[in-house]
């Protein structure tokens, strides 16, 4: 009996190749543009590059999938048995066939090698433009970030700030255990490897002006979910008042709970983790808390830096997040909400 | 059972050797390669009913953001716990269940090279599954992921016994390992049937061959990274500790990259060792469910071997974002891309096989073209990540979640199915229901892809992998929700089989010898297979030995006038001393069981439960290790005192 003159093969190719046309080109809509931490929608160079990179690997992907699965598929259904003991000629194989589907995968994994190799070095050497460079420390503790700029004598915790269209040289260590520094609007991800210093360079879009989210790639333990970033990228103008506001020590609270809230931070076990410029806290173990009234979160991008959540941190820093370092004795909800009251004020 | 003639030289060892053909200790003490495959598969599926379960209270956490059902410590437990289960307790039990049953039968021997190695490979596989296990009854699980990476295992950042568990039971696992893997090589190398040459192998014989070459290259690494691991631990050693023992000392001076190193060394080979025996499966099913013998064999067999070659060369693409050189990285990405090529001559032949077939679309054809299409996608995403770049964007995230899965899930064990519905009426001499097969298959497909589909897409969007919770906005809702449906249709898939085993146990359908209309030697004797397998010893003439015989018009270019399969009469009588057999044929030489192999498993157990005993800190209590370590010697000697068989009395 021969197939080959029948209609219905053609119709299921046909229709085999519609459904994967949809379900290939499907996949590129479902990238979600408003997912916050979206790793296709770049906004640095060095995003780019790799954003570029990953097209086409998709896009030959795609290729093959159709080409693969709607041939297994075409095959499948053109040649399911149709009647018990059909006699099938007994091919064993076919030498240029092999060489073929050898050399045809070869050349298309070296168009994808070749501007892979070559995007590695150009993340591997110094930046593009080096013409004021904004370098940051970044290093990573369990399950914070700190942030230092050592040429700009700011310090800070889980918020950066980076101007757009300057270049970032990022290095990347940890205090403890490997965390990984990765905030996908910018590019990929580095890991934090204590003794080691890892470093990227990216330079943000004009465009991306505003808010962008990042966290610990990295499992680093009990809370590594709860490791969570914000990069702001702001306007040259914008970066230049903020690195001023922070350079400056903490601003004396005036009068009121804010005032009192600074006595009892003075007097509390607070100082001995904490460094708040300007006062006796000089602690090292915790966030830098100089400027913490100037940030939108706090335990490292969990939840809003608002009087009411961090008087409740402060109350029960385990109960918000269990496991983290900050174990205090029990606070009063008057207390907590004087501390607060302060902590805001440090703008 | 026992037979009257006097056997030559009868010499009592320490231990009488058992010979009650039933009952608990017959299993107990068993050392037939078939019974102890399907205690490998028995354990190896319980295994997998606890780690599926683990899966399942997992995507119920993330059903929904900030969700409460599980806390962060249970969360990592559960993470960790289910990676480790199901590459060391399930997918790799379950190969090497087919290793044990299948790979003697289709070579023509009547058991393993060692007997008794086999069932104590299968003995220190169940103690280092327990051990790894035990901490759930203790509430110290391993918490620190799968692939413990240093610092976060050290006893500063890990302090509880977990990670002991975790290291104690994986060493014990790979002993098990190791054991079995050259009991396999010997096997393969010595006993196969006369004619039945390397390249006339079946393939899934083959994956066995290069699977267990893996293992031994492989898991003396992750063994000497364990001992250094446990060193750290237990004695303050500081092959991998980088923080001071005290504030104001000094540095403790260890490197937490080089656990990466060996731990990848290890755990990439080890990809392949999970998913090698997948791919000799679905190389038996397809021929046999196309009516064809494999398309393009000699190639089928340079791609596994090349892949195996490979696979040693590409760890350190798991290792992408920790600062290695350019060179390092353009290295490491040519070697992965590279894997891509004999992969895909898997695929083309497997396709081409099919390809003017007379395709039958019953259960373990479906499982196995299952694993074609599935693996095919694991495999293009594979390719993606082999781009450091595009991968500094990919790790750690859903998206290679998504890709292992659907390597290890739409492959390994969609493949394992495949081989469970083929190989089943052979064990059992029953057929698994069909129609409920179709239902298993189709509901483990959509809901595999259900689950892990949308996987991409959440890594996409930049959901981290090992996070048990995430907050509301991030725009990965919707897809949580539909990966957890898929998830429990995945259970339901589960459930349909064990009520389709139950049912085949009862009332299922007589198999026959052949039921598949088969190609290798497995299919020329009953099901089940007697205890000695063969009669006699077959002859091989042809690759697929079966097929060439029941259509000798088929064989082609087949030598005309020689028979696929003769029997030849003096070969077994060639060893043993020519007592008959139970059912009349002469000759049939089958060892008695032993205990040997099973005291010496508990010594092992023994000896590491010691160890766990003293991570509390009392080292004093590694006596008790001694004493496992004395069980597991005295074995030793009774094993190597003990006769082939017990004398018969009188």
């Amino acid at each position: 009996m021969t197939r080959a003159g029948s209609l219905r093969p053609r119709l299921i190719t046909l229709s085999c190749a519609i459904l994967f046309a949809i379900s290939a080109g499907g996949c590129t809509q479902l990238a979600n543009p408003s997912a916050p931490q979206s790793t296709v929608f770049p906004g640095s160079d060095w995003g780019r590059m790799i954003q570029d990179l990953y097209g086409l690997i998709f896009w030959m992907a795609v290729v093959v999938f159709v080409g693969v699965e709607g041939f297994l598929l075409y095959t499948v259904i053109r040649f399911r048995r149709r009647r018990e003991g059909e006699a099938v000629s007994q091919t064993h194989g076919n030498t240029l066939l092999e060489v073929a589907w050898t050399v045809v995968p070869s050349i298309v994994l070296l168009m994808i090698a070749v501007p892979t190799i070559s995007t590695i070095f150009i993340g591997d050497m110094p930046p593009p433009v080096t013409t004021n460079p904004v370098r940051v420390t970044v290093i990573g503790h369990q399950w914070w970030w700190e942030f230092r700029y050592p040429d700009l004598g700011v310090v800070t915790a889980n918020e950066l700030h980076l101007p757009a269209g300057r270049t970032a040289t990022i290095e990347v260590t940890s205090a403890d255990v490997i965390h990984s520094f990765w905030v996908p609007k910018m590019g990929g991800k580095v890991d934090a490897i204590p003794t080691r210093i890892n470093t990227m360079w990216f330079t943000p879009d004009a465009a991306a002006v505003g808010e962008h989210f990042g966290q610990c790639a990295e499992f680093c333990g009990l809370q590594h979910a709860n490791m969570r970033m914000r990069l702001f990228v702001d306007t040259a103008a914008n970066f230049d008042a903020w690195v001023q506001q922070q350079r400056a020590p903490a601003s004396a609270a005036a009068a009121g709970d804010a005032q009192q809230g600074a006595e009892l931070f003075q007097r509390s076990a607070c100082i001995t983790c904490h460094t708040i410029k300007g006062t006796n806290a000089q602690g090292t173990i915790g966030p830098d808390l100089t400027h913490v009234g100037s940030r939108t979160t706090i335990a490292a991008g969990m939840i809003d830096n608002t009087p009411e959540n961090l008087a409740h941190w402060i109350r029960d820093p385990q109960g918000v997040k269990v496991g983290n370092k900050m174990v205090l004795p029990q606070v009063s909800e008057s207390d907590a909400r004087l501390f607060a009251a302060y902590l805001q004020s440090l703008r | 059972m026992a037979t009257a003639t006097a056997r030559a030289a009868p010499r009592a060892g320490i231990l009488a050797r058992p010979v009650a053909p039933m009952g608990i200790w017959s299993w107990l003490t068993t050392i037939d390669h078939k019974r102890i495959g399907i205690l490998y598969e028995l354990t190896a599926f319980i295994f997998f009913l606890i780690g599926g379960l683990e899966a399942l209270l997992m995507r119920s956490q993330l059903v929904q953001p900030d969700n409460t059902l599980l806390g962060p410590g249970q969360y990592n437990a559960l993470f960790t716990m289910h990676g480790t289960t199901m590459i060391f307790l399930v997918v790799m039990p379950l190969s090497a269940a087919f290793f044990n049953y299948i790979v003697p039968l289709q070579i023509g021997a009547r058991d393993v090279a060692f007997p008794r190695l086999n069932a104590f490979s299968y003995w220190v596989f169940l103690s280092g599954g327990v051990l790894m296990n035990l901490g759930f009854l203790i509430g110290a699980v391993p918490d620190m992921g799968w692939f413990a990476y240093s610092p976060l295992t050290s006893s500063q950042f890990s302090p509880s016994v977990g990670v002991d568990f975790w290291v104690v039971g994986l060493q014990v696992l790979g002993v098990a390992s190791l054991a079995a893997a050259f009991n396999f090589l010997v096997t393969i190398i010595q006993m196969r049937a006369p004619g039945l040459s390397f390249m006339r192998m079946p393939l899934f014989t083959w994956t066995t061959f290069v699977t267990s070459i893996l293992i031994v290259l492989a898991f003396p690494v992750i063994a000497v990274a364990l001992i250094e691991l446990m060193f750290d631990r237990l004695f303050g050693s500081t092959f991998f500790n980088v923080t001071p023992a005290a504030a104001g000392a000094a540095a403790a001076g260890g490197d937490p990259i080089l656990w990466q190193h060996l731990f990848w060394v290890f755990a990439h080979p080890e990809v392949y060792i999970l998913i090698l025996p997948a791919m000799g499966i679905v190389s038996e099913v397809v021929p046999v469910f196309s009516r064809k013998p494999l398309f393009g064999y000699p190639f089928m067999v340079y791609a596994v071997v090349s892949i195996a070659f490979l696979s040693f060369t590409v760890w350190a693409h798991h290792m992408f974002t920790t600062g290695l050189s350019a060179i390092a990285m353009s290295f490491f990405a040519a070697s992965t891309m590279l894997i891509a090529v004999p992969t895909g001559i898997k695929i083309f032949n497997w396709i081409s096989t099919l390809y003017g077939g007379s395709i039958a679309l019953k259960a373990p054809a479906m499982f196995a073209l299952g694993f074609i299409a599935m693996f095919t996608i694991g495999g293009l995403s594979g390719v993606m990540h082999a781009s450091p770049p595009v991968d500094t964007q990919q790790q750690d995230t859903y998206f290679v979640v998504a890709h292992l899965h659907y390597v290890l899930f739409g492959g390994s064990i969609f493949a394992l199915f495949a081989g469970i519905y083929y190989w089943w009426p052979k064990i059992t001499g029953r057929l698994l229901g069909d129609g409920l097969g179709q239902l298993q298959f189709w509901l483990m497909f959509i809901g595999f892809n259900l689950t892990f589909g949308p996987m991409h897409f959440l890594g996409v969007d930049g959901m981290p992998r090992r996070v048990y919770t995430y907050s509301p906005g991030m725009g990965w809702e919707l897809w949580n929700v539909v990966a957890t449906i898929g998830a429990f249709v995945i259970g339901v898939s589960v459930l349909v089989f064990i009520f389709n085993a139950f049912k085949s146990l009862r009332t299922g359908e007589r198999a026959g010898d052949d039921p598949w209309d088969g190609m290798t030697l497995e299919w020329t004797i009953p099901s089940p297979p007697p205890h000695y397998n063969f009669v006699e010893i077959p002859t091989v003439a042809g690759r697929n030995p079966l097929w060439l015989q029941k259509h000798p018009e088929l064989a082609g270019r087949h030598v005309p006038g020689a028979d696929p399969i003769a029997t030849d009469t003096g070969h077994s009588g060639s060893e043993g001393s020519g007592a008959e057999s139970h059912d009349g044929h002469h000759a049939v030489h089958v060892p008695d069981p032993s205990y040997w192999p099973l005291f010496a498993g508990a010594g092992i157990f023994v000896a590491g439960f010691g160890v766990l005993l003293s991570a509390g800190g009392n080292l004093s209590l590694l006596a008790v290790t001694g004493v496992g370590l004395f069980i597991v010697i005295v074995s030793i000697f009774g094993w190597s005192l003990e006769p082939v068989n017990e004398p018969v009395q009188a």
